[in-house]
This record gives structure tokens, sequence and C-alpha cells, in this order.
């Protein structure tokens, strides 16, 4: 983004992509966030930091993205009481990361919408788990909040209150619903049940050992968070990564992304009806788990990213393996596309269900493989609902099976491990991967000794969560765990 | 339909055969025809995350899967607390879960057994106690069973499931040789802690020193 005609000076920020930082007013950074809409890009992420022992007050970090790279706007806020424009007029999905910004930090913005987000009276409201004089007192109990819903009303309206224990096996949040008969009038979410305090632990951490938290952040996502955390570290070391270790971690990614797909197939397939589904695409998946064990020794393949590189390299045979998987995996994939797509109770279930238009998509902000679903970014003509989803699904999967026999035909020689140099104090970087649900974004500040500063990790389904809301309008309630499995959110990488 | 059945012929039974010894798997039989032996009945499960990084869930998706056919053994994942024997936890348990934990332990009938999962449900793994989190499930109520790992694998948490399961069965109900041998049979022991009633447990690698204070004890 050219952020000259604002009149705002900008520095390079280290990151494997192009990106820029500029310090802005409040006038700036309303006009900055308006430019990047018009202009067709979109808030990536939105945080603040605590930076009045370096006294500069409070900071709002606002992360903008479009064709040309990364744009991270600094707004700062001389005292607690400062607000900040309301980002959510230009980008709805600003809202929630505004409140969560106040709850965890204290930076109020103006908007007409004060309801906590992160908070849920485990803590005093007055107290900011991320200020650096935070100090969280043994005495503070569990409570209960009374979160103000919106009701709907009218004649024969009613409420559905699901969560935050599910019947399934899943993560932990809140639904409620309002519904007349069957049908979905209004969803609203409440999240932040998985808050277990991630960016505050981070600050407790050496840079090297943040490694291990972030590939705990969401566990689908091992690899994306391992990955985006080494390359923020690697960013602020002004380490070049050795070839092989880059190969080798795109292995890991297209490896990763096969097992969620194929995992997750399995469940729509189970949830539209189809139990055959699941224990096929259970099976697919399992197979790829275990070999990543043999291979990488984790069958999530956890910690194999470390900043510097990876800790295990492949041996030929593992190459050989890996190479018969994938041809077999291909071919069943297939195969069970076919039986899907020719299944009518299971095409009947998956169309015009949770449907996202483009243009809602758009205006949401939605990212990954569910806006490319919704043809976002290729303009391609696609429906927006579960079968689009699904289909997105089958075409990446096979994508990825591409993927790793190209990686493993073209792996360079080389070392896969290189040492950390000390690390500057005080210096900002960026860490960005697709992973296989949308972009995992890293933003790591060094402190003094190696230590962590501040260290904040943005999930794609931030931008994802509130779409859900609007997909099951007008939806019957049965379709909801199908319409949320096609998206398949993640609560931890959420909530933190 | 040809083509599902046709898929389906072809896979055949993946539920593991007796494997050969010193592989994984070997474990894996061995647990089914013992979990058959003990329960003789169905085992009925009740999944909580209490704030995992849902790694564990996804071992946990994994049982139901063909290699492992949990559900062949006869035992059920179910929907509510009321129709669990056993309640299986994962997380650390973060404070915004606390309450919801201890309800739905409470909505459980007696007798009911709970197994920890994880490092975290262990210990609180990498992500401890603090402000949000209140660390290893034991703290909040009280666990029969605890398997490390992060996340475990399978294979473990048969072996857990077990080990609780094995614990509540009255003595009388088994036969001599399986009793004998879940007496003596270090496997359960080894990564699985049997809990003493009131006790913490100690993961392998959790800092010696003082048990918290658990939550969930009377006063
Ligand atoms: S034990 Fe590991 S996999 Fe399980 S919840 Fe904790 S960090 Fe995640």
């Amino acid at each position: 983004m050219n952020v000259s005609p604002l009149g705002v000076s900008s520095a390079t920020l280290a990151c494997p992509v192009p990106a820029q930082r500029c310090p802005v007013n409040s006038g700036q950074l309303l006009t900055a966030c308006r430019l990047a809409w018009e202009q067709g890009g979109q808030l990536a992420a939105l945080w603040a930091s605590d930076e009045r022992d370096r006294e500069r007050g409070f900071c709002v970090h606002v992360l903008l993205r479009d064709r040309d790279g990364l744009t991270l706007l600094d707004h700062t806020l001389p005292d607690g009481g400062a607000r900040y424009p309301d980002l959510s007029t230009i980008f709805p999905v600003a809202n929630r990361m505004q409140r969560a910004a106040f709850d965890l930090v204290g930076t109020e913005s103006d908007t007409d919408d004060p309801r906590p987000w992160i908070w849920q009276a485990a803590w005093p409201i007055d107290q900011f788990p991320l200020r650096r004089d935070f100090a969280a007192s043994p005495k503070w109990e569990p409570g209960e909040e009374d979160y103000p819903f919106v009701r709907v009303s009218g004649d024969g309206v009613h409420e559905i209150a699901v969560g935050p224990v599910h019947a399934g096996t899943i993560e932990p949040g809140h639904f409620r619903f309002q519904v007349v008969g069957e049908k979905v009038l209004r969803l609203e979410e409440r999240l932040s049940f998985a808050h277990k305090g991630i960016e505050k632990r981070f600050e407790t951490l050496s840079i090297a050992d943040g490694s291990r938290l972030a590939a705990r952040i969401s566990g689908d996502s091992a690899v994306a968070y391992g990955w985006a955390y080494a390359q923020a570290v690697e960013a602020i070391a002004g380490l070049e990564l050795s070839q092989r270790a880059t190969w080798l971690r795109a292995l890991c990614l297209e490896r990763e992304r096969v097992a969620n797909h194929l995992g997750d197939l399995g469940y729509l397939g189970n949830d539209g009806g189809f139990a055959f589904g699941l224990s096929q695409f259970s099976r697919l998946k399992e197979d790829v788990l275990r070999l990543n064990r043999r291979v990488f020794g984790h069958r999530l393949l956890m910690d194999v990213i470390v900043p510097g590189g990876v800790t295990h390299d492949i041996a030929p045979e593992s190459t050989a393996e890996m190479r018969t998987q994938c041809a077999s995996l291909d071919r069943e994939i297939r195969l069970l596309r076919d039986i899907y797509d020719d299944h009518a109770g299971l095409q009947d279930r998956f169309r015009n269900c949770g449907r996202v238009t483009n243009e809602l998509a758009t205006k949401l902000g939605l990212c990954g493989f569910a806006a490319r679903a919704s043809g976002v970014a290729d303009d391609l003509n696609r429906d927006g609902d579960v079968a689009a989803r699904v289909a997105v699904r089958f075409d990446e999967a096979l994508e990825s099976l591409r993927l790793i026999d190209v990686i493993l035909d073209a792996l360079p020689q080389g070392d896969i491990i290189a040492a950390l140099p000390r690390f500057r104090e005080f210096k900002p970087a960026l860490g960005c991967v697709e992973g296989w649900r949308g972009p995992v974004w890293f933003a790591l500040e060094s402190g003094p000794t190696d230590a962590i500063r501040r260290c904040h990790p943005h999930d794609p389904s931030w931008q994802n969560w509130p779409v859900i809301e609007h997909a099951v309008i007008g939806n019957i309630v049965p379709d909801f765990p199908l319409i949320n499995k096609s998206f398949n959110l993640s609560y931890s990488g959420h909530d933190l | 339909m040809l083509h599902i059945l046709r898929q389906i012929a072809k896979c055949g039974i993946k539920t593991e055969p007796p494997p050969p010894p010193a592989d994984e798997m070997v474990t894996v039989a061995r647990l089914q025809k013992k979990i058959l032996r003990v329960l003789g009945r169905a085992l009925t499960i009740r999944q909580i995350d209490a704030g995992s990084c849902n790694g564990c869930e996804l071992e946990i998706h994994a049982l139901a899967n063909p290699y492992y056919n949990i559900e062949g053994l006869g035992i059920r994942f179910v929907a509510s607390p009321r129709h669990a024997d056993l309640l299986l936890v994962t997380g650390p348990v973060s404070k915004h879960m606390a309450i919801a934990l201890k309800r739905t332990y409470d909505a459980t009938p007696d007798p009911k057994l709970v197994v920890a999962v994880g490092d975290c449900g262990c210990s609180g793994g990498i992500f401890g106690e603090s402000y949000a989190s209140l660390g290893r499930v034991s703290n909040v109520i009280p666990v029969d069973v605890a398997i490390p790992g992060c996340p475990p694998a399978p294979v473990a948490l048969l072996q857990g499931i077990l080990a609780a399961v094995s614990v509540a069965a009255p003595a009388a109900e088994l036969d001599a040789e399986s009793a004998a041998a879940l007496r003596t049979e270090p496997t359960m022991g080894s990564g699985v802690a049997r809990l003493p009633e009131g006790a913490a447990e100690l993961a392998p690698d959790a800092p010696a020193g003082e048990p918290p204070a658990r939550v969930g004890d009377p006063p």
C-alpha cells in the first residue's frame, strides 16, 4: 500500500514478505484503513501493547494486507484514557479484535459495542492481563458473566443455548440461536472459553523456547504456527535459512494440510449422514499421521520446525514411502470424491447449505480456503455453500499431494538447522504462513537478553468466526454442525 | 452404490490384527482383548475439552478410525454427561471452563471415572497455571488416571482408558489371569499413573513440590 498520500513516514519491517511499518495519528489511522479498503485491502490483525515502560503509553497495532504486501500501522495512545477510532465501521471484523484488545490491554476504541470479548469474569474487569504491571491474584475465582446476547422477539421465536461443553469431541464455545421452528433467525457466538493466557505466557519465555508454545496455539496447525513463529524469529535475527530447511518446512505444511482436509472430509460425510465417508477418510488420515511419526517423529508434526531450521532430515527410504503414500492417497481421494459427488443424499445436504456469497465474504474479510470457496481472490463463480467448501478441500488436498511430490523431487541439499545468534532487543518482526485453514500471523518483538517482549499470534479463525453467524441464517438448526464443520475453525487459536 | 460396495470390499477390515512382536500395535491388540475382558459390557465416555490446544482432541478422534475401532470394543462417546461412565478431560483447565467442567462432573452419575488427557491435563503442560489457567485437571475435579503425552498417541489413550476401567472393576469380576495381569503388569503403569484418592498425580516431568490445592475438594 502506498502510504505517501497520507503524509506518514514508513520504515521496512522485518518479514519474509514485503512489509512496512508506519507510525500514525488517529486521523491517519482512519484514512489509511479507508484507503486500504477502497483498494481491495483487508484487515489482517489488530492488537495492542503496553509501552509505558518506554514512556510511550499504549500502542494499537493495525496490520493491513493487500496485493503489495503488509502495512503495520502503529498508533500511540499517550495514556490509558485516550481512545482510538472505531475501525469496525470500515472492517466489521475489527469489532471483536478491538474488544479483545480492550479486555487484555485496556485500550479503548470509539466503538458503540462495549461488551467484553475475552473477559469472562475470571479476573477483575479493571485489570488488564497484558499490561506489564499486571499481577494475578490467587484470590480471583472463576466467575460467571451475564453476557448481553441480542434477543429476537416475535410469535413463536425461541432461543437455544449450546455450549460451552458440546455434544461431540470438539473445542469449547457457546452458541446462542434464535429460532422459529427449526429455522435459524440469528446466531450469536460467545467465544474465549479456551483462553489460557498464551500471549502473557510468551512473555515469560525466551525467544528460542517460544517455539514449543507456538506449535501449541492450535494443535491442528502446529506446522503453520511453528513456521510463522520461526519466520518472525529469523527476521529479527536476520538469519538466512538453508534451502533444504525451507523445503522441508514446506513439506510438513502440505502434509498438515492433507491430514486436516482428510479428517474434515470424513466428518463432513458423517454429519451429512454418510458414515462410510468417516471410516474411509479417517483411515487415510491415520495413514498420514503414522507416516509423519515415522519420518518426523511426531504424528502432528509438533516441534519439527524450530527457529533456525527443522529438527528432522529425511532419509531416502522415507522419501520413497512418502511418494508411494502420495500416489495411493491421490487414487483413493479421487475415488471417494466420485462417491461423494454421486451420492444424492449427501449432495442434498451440502448444496445451498450455509451459503456465503462473494460479496459477504469480501465485506467480512473471510480468508483461507473458505474464502476461495466463495470465489474470493480467484473470481471464479463459486457458490460459497458447504458443497463449495467440500469441493475446495478436495482440490486443495489433491494439490498438496502434487506439491509434496514436487518438493520431494526438487529437495535441495544442505544443512537443516543453523545456530541462532544473540537477538537485538526491541526489534519487531512479522511472520506469516498460509496454513490449511488460512493465513496464520505472528507479530513478535524481542526484549532484553533474548526474551520475548510482546508476541501476538493471529489465527484466521478471527476473520471467519463472524461469517458463520451469517452463513447459518435461514438454515435449519440440524444443519449447523455441518456448516460449522465445513469451516472447522479453531477455538484455541482464537481464544489464546 | 456399486462404487461404495466395491470400496468397502476392497478396504476389507482394517482393525488391527494380532501384529508381530515389538510393533507398536501389539499393545493395541492386547489392549483390545483386555478391555473386552474387563468390561464385558459397554463403556460410555463423555469427552470434555477444558481448554486444550485441540491436539489432544485430534488423537481422541483417531480412536474412532478403523485401525483402533474403539466403538467395536463397545466403547462409545456420548453427547451427555448424564449418559457417561467416564469423563475424558483434555487441556489445562482454563478459568473460563472451570465452572462448566465442575457442572459436567456433577451431572455425571456415580460411580464415575475421570481420565485426564495429555501433558496439559496431567500437569498444566506448557501453559501451566496463570491468571487464565488453573493447570492440571485434578486441580478442579478428582482424577483417576492421567495420560501424559503431547498429545498422547491413540495407543496411550487406550492404555489409559483400560487403566481407569480396571481400577474401577471389582476384583471379583476379573478372571484370575487378567486380575494378576492388572496387578503386576507395568504397561499400564508406564506412562499412566493411577492416582490414590485425594492425591495429585505426578506427571513424569512435573516439578516436585507441594501439590496445589484441589478446587474440587469439599471444604
Ligand atoms: S497436551 Fe499437548 S496436544 Fe494436548 S492440549 Fe496440551 S499442548 Fe495440546
